[in-house]
C-alpha cells in the first residue's frame, strides 16, 4: 500500500488493466512518448510498446470513432481526449455510434470502451480546459458517465470502466490530479460502476456532489460539524447510471438536500437528483431541495473561476438556507 | 521555385457503356460464370430495389434509399470482397450487403423500422447502415486497426458517398489510416449528388480520389458503372491491404438514377434530361450486351433470372411482413449488457403503464 495521487491512480490502473488483459489498448494525442499531458499514461509506451499505446494524429472525433471500430472487433480501447473541452467532436461519435451499437444490431456489435478526459476548473487553464460536461454525456442513453473523486476511487473505478462491457465516459477532475492523494493497493480490485459512496455520515442534511465538488463538500462537512450541523456527504461516482436509492435513503433520514455541481446550474445533473429526489422522497424533505452550482455562464478566465466555481462558504450558506427550515 | 509533389489520378474502365471492351479483361473474367455471376448480383440489387421502394409507396416500409443505377459499386465491392472482410457501408450497398449473405428480410427489417433487421445472420462481423453521413469512416480504420493488431490478413471496405468527402470524420479517417497504414480500403461512391447538392458545389477537387493525395495514401477513379471494373480495382487494392500494403482510396464514378430517398422528388433540383442521359451508362445494360454478344447470355435466361429474382423478393417481403413488431420493452433490453436498476425501473413502468397499472 502506498500513497498516490489520483493521476497516479489512473496510471496504476491502466498499467494493471493492460497487464491483465491484451485486449486493452490506449490511445490518443501525446499518450505515448509523452506519457499524456498531465503524465496519466506515463511509462505505458515502455511497457506495453506502440502496439498497444498508439500517439493519433489530432483527430479527436476519430479518436473516438477508432476506439469504436477496435470496440466492436472485441478489442478494450481506453481513448484520451486531452482536456473534456475538446471532447465535445466526439459527441457525435459517442451519441450517434458508441452507445448504441449494441441497441441497433440486437447485441450482435458492443462498443466495450472507454473514453478518458481531463477537465473542470480549478488549475488556471487557459480557456477551453476548465469544462464540466458530464451532464451531456449524461443525457445520452447507452453511455455510463463515471467522474472520481479519490485516489482509491480514480484507480477502482477505473479499472471497472474498462471491463465493463459498454461505453464509459470517464471524467477525472484536474483539479484533484495532484492534490488528492490516497492509499491505493493496486491490487487490480475494481469499484461497482452502479453505486454512490457515502464518504461522511451524517443525520441533519444530505450533501450529494461528485469530482472536485467532494473536496469543497467534504470540507463543508467539515465546518458545518463544527456548528453542531451533521451532513451525510455522498459522492456520486457513477452519474449514469445513477444509484437512486442511497440518495433516497440518505434523504429519507435527513430530511434536507443540497446538491453541488461545478457545472452550469440549468440542465446540470443536480437537477435529475434533484427531481428524483422530488418525486420519490417529497414526503421526507423537511426543506426545498438547495442546488449549489456554478452559473449560467461561460466559464470565466483564471482569474475571476474561484467566483464561479461552487466554494466551502457557497456549499455552507447553501445548507444554511435548508437548515432554516424547521 | 521547385515542384516538391505532383500527383496523378488514374481511371479504370473495363467495359464501355456501349458493351464494348475497352481494356483487356481481368484474370477472373476468363471464367465467364463469373461476369454471369455479377451480372445476376446486379439484377438482383435491382429487383430488391423495386420491390422496397414498391413497399415503401404503398405503406409497408420505411424511407428507402435506392441504389438504381449504382448496383455495380455495391456489387463490385461484395465481389472483391472475402468473407473475412469486414464491410462498413453507407446505406446504398444493399448489394454487397445481399453478396455477404444479409438476408433481403434481414435488411428489409431494418428498412421497416426493426433493429433485428441489423442482427445479421451472416456476416456476424460487418457494420449495420450508417445514416450519420460519413460517420462510419473513422470505424473502419478501428476494426482495420485489429486486424493489424492480431496480424490477420483481412480488410476492410468502408463505403462514403460524395457528399461525406466533405465531412470532417473522412478527412480524419483518412489520415489516421495513412499514418497507421491500417488496411482499410474506403470507397466514394460518387454517384453525382448529395440529396440536391451536385458535386460541382460540394467541392471545387477536380477529382474525389485526389483526396485520398493529402492523407498520403493511394486514390484513384474507376467507372462506377463497370461492374468488371469495379471488382478488379477493388480485388487489387484489397489483395494490397490485406498483404500489409496499406490503405486506398477508390472513387467509384456513378450516378444516382433514383430520387435520394423514397421521402425526396429530384425534379425539384435536378433536370430530367440529365438523368435521360445517364440511362445511358447505367451498369445492367453494358454487361448485358457484352454477355449476350458473347452468346454467354440469351433472352431465355435473363427471362429466368427476372422470374428468380421477383420469386426471391417475394419471399423476403412475404417473411418481411408476417414478422410482427418486437415486445415493445425489448428496446430497453440492448442498451447496456446488464439492465441497470434505474432502466429496469423504466421498462418496468411503461409495461405496468401498457397493461393499464396504475
Ligand atoms: C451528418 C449528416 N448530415 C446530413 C444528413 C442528411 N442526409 C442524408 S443523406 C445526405 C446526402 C448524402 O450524400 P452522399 O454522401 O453523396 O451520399 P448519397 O446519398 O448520394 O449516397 C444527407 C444530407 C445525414 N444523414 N447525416
Ligand atoms: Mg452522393
Amino acid at each position: 500500500m502506498s500513497e498516490v495521487s489520483l493521476v497516479q491512480a489512473v496510471n496504476l490502473a491502466l498499467k494493471r488493466a493492460m497487464a491483465e488483459d491484451p485486449r486493452v489498448i490506449v490511445l490518443g494525442e501525446d499518450v505515448g512518448v509523452d506519457g499524456g499531458v498531465f503524465r496519466a499514461t506515463e511509462g505505458l509506451l515502455a511497457l506495453y510498446g506502440e502496439e498497444r499505446v498508439l500517439d493519433t494524429p489530432l483527430a479527436e472525433a476519430a479518436i473516438a470513432g477508432v476506439a469504436i471500430g477496435l470496440a466492436a472487433q472485441g478489442f478494450r480501447p481506453v481513448a484520451e481526449i486531452q482536456f473534456t473541452g475538446f471532447a465535445y467532436s466526439c459527441i457525435d461519435q459517442m451519441l450517434n455510434h458508441a452507445s448504441r451499437l449494441r441497441t441497433r444490431t440486437c447485441g450482435r456489435l458492443t462498443c466495450p470502451m472507454v473514453l478518458r478526459s481531463p477537465g473542470g476548473g480549478g488549475i488556471r487553464a487557459i480557456e477551453h480546459h476548465s469544462e464540466s460536461p458530464e451532464a451531456i454525456f449524461a443525457h445520452i442513453p447507452g453511455l455510463k458517465v463515471v467522474i472520481p473523486s479519490s485516489a482509491a476511487r480514480a484507480y477502482g473505478l477505473l479499472l471497472s470502466a474498462i471491463r465493463d462491457p459498454d461505453p464509459v465516459i470517464f471524467l477525472e477532475p484536474t483539479r484533484l490530479y495532484r492534490v488528492s492523494r490516497g492509499e491505493v493497493a493496486d491490487d487490480g480490485a475494481g469499484l461497482p460502476l452502479e453505486r454512490s459512496f457515502i464518504l461522511r455520515p451524517g443525520t441533519d442534511v444530505t450533501l450529494v456532489a461528485w469530482g472536485a465538488m467532494i473536496r469543497e463538500t467534504l470540507a463543508a462537512a467539515q465546518q458545518l460539524a463544527d456548528e453542531g450541523i451533521e451532513a451525510e456527504v455522498i459522492d456520486v461516482a457513477t452519474l449514469k447510471p445513477l444509484d437512486t436509492a442511497t440518495i433516497l435513503d440518505s434523504v429519507a433520514r435527513t430530511g434536507r438536500l443540497v446538491v453541488v455541481q461545478e457545472a452550469p446550474l440549468t440542465c446540470g445533473f443536480g437537477a435529475e437528483i434533484a427531481a428524483r429526489v422530488a418525486g420519490r422522497g417529497l414526503m421526507n424533505l423537511v426543506a426545498p431541495i438547495e442546488r449549489v452550482a456554478g452559473y449560467d455562464t461561460v466559464m470565466p478566465y483564471a482569474r475571476t473561476e474561484t467566483f464561479y466555481m461552487p466554494d466551502t462558504a457557497r456549499i455552507m450558506a447553501g445548507v444554511q438556507r435548508v437548515m432554516s427550515y424547521a | 521555385m521547385t515542384t516538391v509533389a505532383t500527383f496523378s489520378i488514374a481511371f479504370t474502365r473495363i467495359l464501355a457503356p456501349s458493351g464494348e471492351l475497352v481494356a483487356p479483361l481481368p484474370a477472373f473474367a476468363a471464367d465467364p460464370a463469373e461476369l454471369v455471376a455479377l451480372f445476376r448480383a446486379m439484377v438482383l440489387t435491382r429487383t430488391f430495389d423495386a420491390k422496397a421502394v414498391a413497399l415503401q409507396r404503398t405503406g409497408r416500409l420505411g424511407t428507402y434509399a435506392s441504389s438504381l443505377g449504382q448496383e455495380a459499386v455495391a456489387v463490385g465491392i461484395g465481389a472483391a470482397m472475402r468473407p473475412a472482410d469486414v464491410l462498413v457501408p453507407s446505406f446504398r450497398e444493399h448489394g454487397a450487403q445481399l453478396m455477404r449473405g444479409v438476408s433481403a428480410k434481414e435488411l428489409l427489417l431494418f428498412w421497416g423500422g426493426d433493429e433485428r433487421g441489423n442482427d445479421f445472420a451472416g456476416p456476424r462481423e460487418d457494420f449495420p447502415v450508417c445514416v450519420p453521413v460519413g460517420s462510419n469512416a473513422p470505424h473502419a480504420v478501428g476494426v482495420a486497426l485489429a486486424f493489424r493488431l492480431r496480424k490477420e490478413k483481412r480488410a476492410v471496405v468502408c463505403v462514403v458517398g460524395d457528399g461525406a468527402t466533405s465531412k470532417g470524420d473522412v478527412a480524419e479517417a483518412l489520415n489516421m489510416a495513412g499514418v497507421w497504414k491500417v488496411p482499410a480500403v474506403f470507397v466514394v461512391n460518387n454517384n453525382g449528388w448529395a440529396i440536391s447538392v451536385p458535386l460541382e458545389r460540394q467541392t471545387a477537387a477536380v477529382t474525389l480520389a485526389q483526396k485520398a493525395v493529402a492523407a498520403g495514401i493511394p486514390g484513384e477513379q474507376v467507372d462506377g458503372n463497370d461492374v468488371i471494373a469495379v471488382r478488379s480495382v477493388l480485388e487489387r487494392v484489397l489483395a494490397r491491404a490485406r498483404d500489409g500494403g496499406g490503405p486506398s482510396l477508390v472513387e467509384a464514378v456513378t450516378y444516382r438514377l433514383s430520387d435520394h430517398t423514397t421521402a425526396d422528388d429530384a425534379r425539384r433540383y435536378r433536370d430530367d434530361a440529365e438523368v435521360s442521359r445517364h440511362w445511358a451508362e447505367e451498369p445492367l445494360v453494358r454487361l448485358r450486351t457484352y454477355l449476350t454478344q458473347r452468346g454467354i447470355w440469351t433472352k431465355q435466361d435473363e427471362e429466368t433470372l427476372l422470374q428468380e429474382c421477383g420469386r426471391a423478393v417475394e419471399e423476403a417481403a412475404s417473411a418481411y411482413l408476417a414478422t410482427p413488431p418486437r415486445e415493445p420493452a425489448a428496446f430497453f433490453d440492448h442498451t447496456f449488457a446488464a439492465l441497470p436498476a434505474d432502466l429496469a425501473e423504466q421498462r418496468a413502468g411503461m409495461t405496468a403503464e401498457r397493461r393499464g397499472e396504475p
